[in-house]
């Protein structure tokens, strides 16, 4: 062999924090490289896409604008995750909270008062849950598997939202164009920052991670959450209700990932229209695995996620690069993520074979890496 | 039979192919006890690898087999990850989709809009002169060919070979295939590449023969159908072709509905695969035992030899 994995034993905290570190560090080169391949000076364009799109004017809010909906999705991931409750739809259970809440707004039109956004609000988190609710359901009564169910109904959102936006709610003065009417002015979420696009949502979503990272640390369904994903027998055995926590996890994660569906189109976009997300709902996985599944972890993994679409943007604008290498690049980062991770529970080897030094220390569970 | 019924069962036929090549690679690999989630990923690349290949040689064999061999490095990356380095399969198997999605998108960025000849259909001579049987069993590209022929060798394999047995051991029990001196993460190396290729022609069925051009994200989800088919055949590879079928007759159906111009909604019809999917998986895995016992036992559990 090769490469040999030697088990450290424990956790090492310091690769714990260090993989993300060095996984983005690996990413970069690599991005540099495929820069090259695509025929770009490496220096420049890694500076067009990393930094340009926080020292342009309004650059810095925008990063916020971009990473709400990624951390208030990711928040509700990685506490899932935690659990092994996989649910990876939630780009489908945006769309519904944009969907919900959207749908008032244009009812209401140009009318309504206070109300109107927080009513919007709640109408978000509820369609986020009921479109997430379906997968739980079929997951706790009939076994079925939340992956597949959960990405089915991402396809069947997308296309209820373009049914919606072509047929019934489409705007009879948009020119034909698939879009809904603009929303009216008491639907619209308030801007922090006047001058800036930094809304309500980007508060909400620290407001989530804080109240995530309560949750996971500090609460009983948190630990709950960590035991069925370490130890499911245990969790068993300690009575914790394998179903009760896949309902939890779902309706946690479909609920933000709505209400973040509800900002996105309450806010920068103002309307619904078929592309009301650049996949958040599938970039907010990477985010929580950056993140190390820590609810405060993703906030930082958020912005780092967000700086990928910002970099797309100004690097397909001012190097004519195509939209597709942002997805590139959160797949690499993905891959170098996971394949650091492995530094956490082990050391590497590089060689033929050596004599281990003593017993191995995890011996009592040989072949069972967690 | 009239040409009508001729002709709706082509296209059922064209509809399943792919679902059934990526759908028996799966089974193979997730056979052996892996859960490659990457499909999707797979198959875009070795749609546009495919395409581009078919392209510049202007050689649709050679685009077919580029197809395969993309699929292959695809399952490399991921294999890498989940058997080597022993990262969480599901999340590898994503991150393989995500990737997939996107390299696809950036290198056929110059193939949006270029169009080619559809894969040649192979005809017997003879044969495909026959009524109904000709144009159904004998007038068909080399890829629906392949797709029974590799269904039908996998069947074989897995039941009738000792290879085969050693594979489905390592699924069920990697510690006590490794206890005997088999080694497991070879085997499933080779299994995972074998996947890897079959989602690579099923990516290539679409680009070359399904509807010969290619676009963004063109599979549309049929990857992660695929995987639902494995659940659906409850893990025996003569189901699939049952499943598959099935779903072709879904999508081909949803083609031929909106069509006709019914009255319905076309993005409701065209939601009818998605949600067939998630019925078929709910009525599959309402059994709990029978999942249990088809299953392989270490699907998805990584393995580290230690000592």
């Amino acid at each position: 062999m090769w490469l040999r994995l030697e088990s450290r034993g424990r956790r090492s905290p310091l690769w714990t924090y260090g993989s993300p570190v060095l996984a983005l560090l690996l990413t970069v080169i690599t991005a540099g490289l495929i820069f090259a391949v695509l025929g770009q000076r490496p220096g420049e364009a890694l500076y067009t896409f990393l930094v340009a799109p926080l020292v342009n004017t309004g650059g810095l809010p925008e990063l916020f604008v971009k990473a709400a909906p990624l951390i208030l999705i990711g928040v509700g991931l990685s506490l899932g995750f935690r659990a092994n409750v996989w649910n990876i739809g939630a780009e489908g259970q945006f769309i519904l909270g944009a969907i919900f809440g959207g749908g008032l707004a244009l009812h209401v039109g140009e009318g309504g008062g206070w109300w109107l956004f927080p009513a919007m609000i709640v109408l978000g988190v509820l369609g986020g849950m009921a479109w997430a609710a379906i997968p739980a359901f079929l997951k706790t009564c009939f076994n079925a598997n939340e992956i597949l169910t959960s990405l089915m109904l991402t396809y069947v959102a997308q296309l209820l939202l373009l049914y919606l936006v072509t047929g019934p709610w489409k705007d009879p003065e948009g020119y034909g164009f698939p879009q809904t009417a603009m929303f009216g002015d008491s639907a619209l979420v308030p801007i922090l920052i006047p001058e800036t696009r930094l809304h309500l949502g980007v508060v909400f979503a620290l407001a989530a991670a804080l109240a995530g990272w309560l949750i996971l640390s500090k609460s009983l369904l948190g630990f709950q959450l960590r035991v069925f994903g370490l130890a499911p027998r245990a969790a068993r055995f300690a009575g914790f209700s394998e179903n009760g926590l896949t309902w939890i996890s779902l309706l946690l994660g479909g609920g933000l990932a709505g209400l973040a569906g509800l900002f996105e189109v309450a806010g920068p976009i103002g309307q619904l229209t078929p592309s009301i997300s650049p996949g958040y709902g599938f970039t907010a996985i990477i985010v929580a695995f950056l993140g190390r599944l820590h609810p405060l972890g993703v906030v930082l993994a958020g912005l780092v996620l967000a700086l990928s679409y910002l970099g797309g943007e100004t690097a397909q604008i001012e190097l004519g690069l195509p939209n597709a290498v942002t997805g590139i690049f959160q797949g690499i980062l993905l891959f170098f993520l996971l394949g650091c991770d492995v530094l956490i529970l082990y050391r590497l080897r590089i060689g033929s074979r050596s004599v281990p030094a003593g017993p191995a220390p995890d011996m009592a569970q040989a072949g069972t890496a967690p | 039979m009239s040409p009508e019924a001729i002709n709706f069962i082509l296209s059922v036929i064209t509809a399943a192919t792919p679902l059934l090549l990526a759908a028996t690679g799966e089974l193979v690999t997730e056979k052996s006890g892996v859960l490659n989630l990457g499909i999707e990923g797979m198959m875009l690349v070795g749609a546009v690898i495919g395409f581009a290949t078919a392209v510049h040689s202007g050689n649709a064999l050679l685009g077919v087999l580029a197809a395969a061999g993309a699929g292959i490095v695809m399952s490399l990356i991921f294999a890498f990850l989940a058997l080597t380095l022993l990262a969480n399969q599901v999340a590898s198997g994503l991150a393989l989709t995500i990737f997939g999605t996107g390299l696809s998108a950036l290198m056929g960025v110059g193939y949006v809009g270029t169009a080619l000849q559809p894969l040649p259909k192979l005809s017997i001579a003879g044969l495909s002169d026959l009524p109904i049987a000709g144009p159904l069993l004998f007038h068909q590209d080399g890829l629906v060919y392949a797709s029974f022929l590799i269904l039908g060798a996998v069947i074989w394999f897995l039941y009738r070979s000792r290879a085969g047995l050693v594979l489905r051991a390592i699924g069920d029990s990697h510690e006590a295939a490794h206890a005997i001196g088999y080694p497991v993460i070879a085997i499933r190396y080779a299994a995972t590449a074998f996947g890897g290729a079959m989602a690579g022609l099923a990516g290539a069925y679409m680009s070359l023969a399904y509807s010969p051009s290619w676009s963004e994200n063109m599979t549309a989800g049929r990857g992660w159908i695929a995987l639902a088919l494995v659940v659906f055949a409850t893990w025996r590879p003569i189901w699939l072709l049952l499943g598959a079928y099935l779903f072709g007759g879904i999508m081909y159906l949803s083609l031929y509905v909106q069509g006709l111009g019914v009255a319905l909604p076309s993005q409701l019809i065209s939601s009818l695969p998605y949600l067939a999917t998630i019925l078929v998986l709910v009525l599959i895995s309402r059994d709990r035992i029978r999942i249990r016992l088809n299953a392989p036992a270490c699907l998805g559990r990584p393995f580290h030899a230690t000592g």
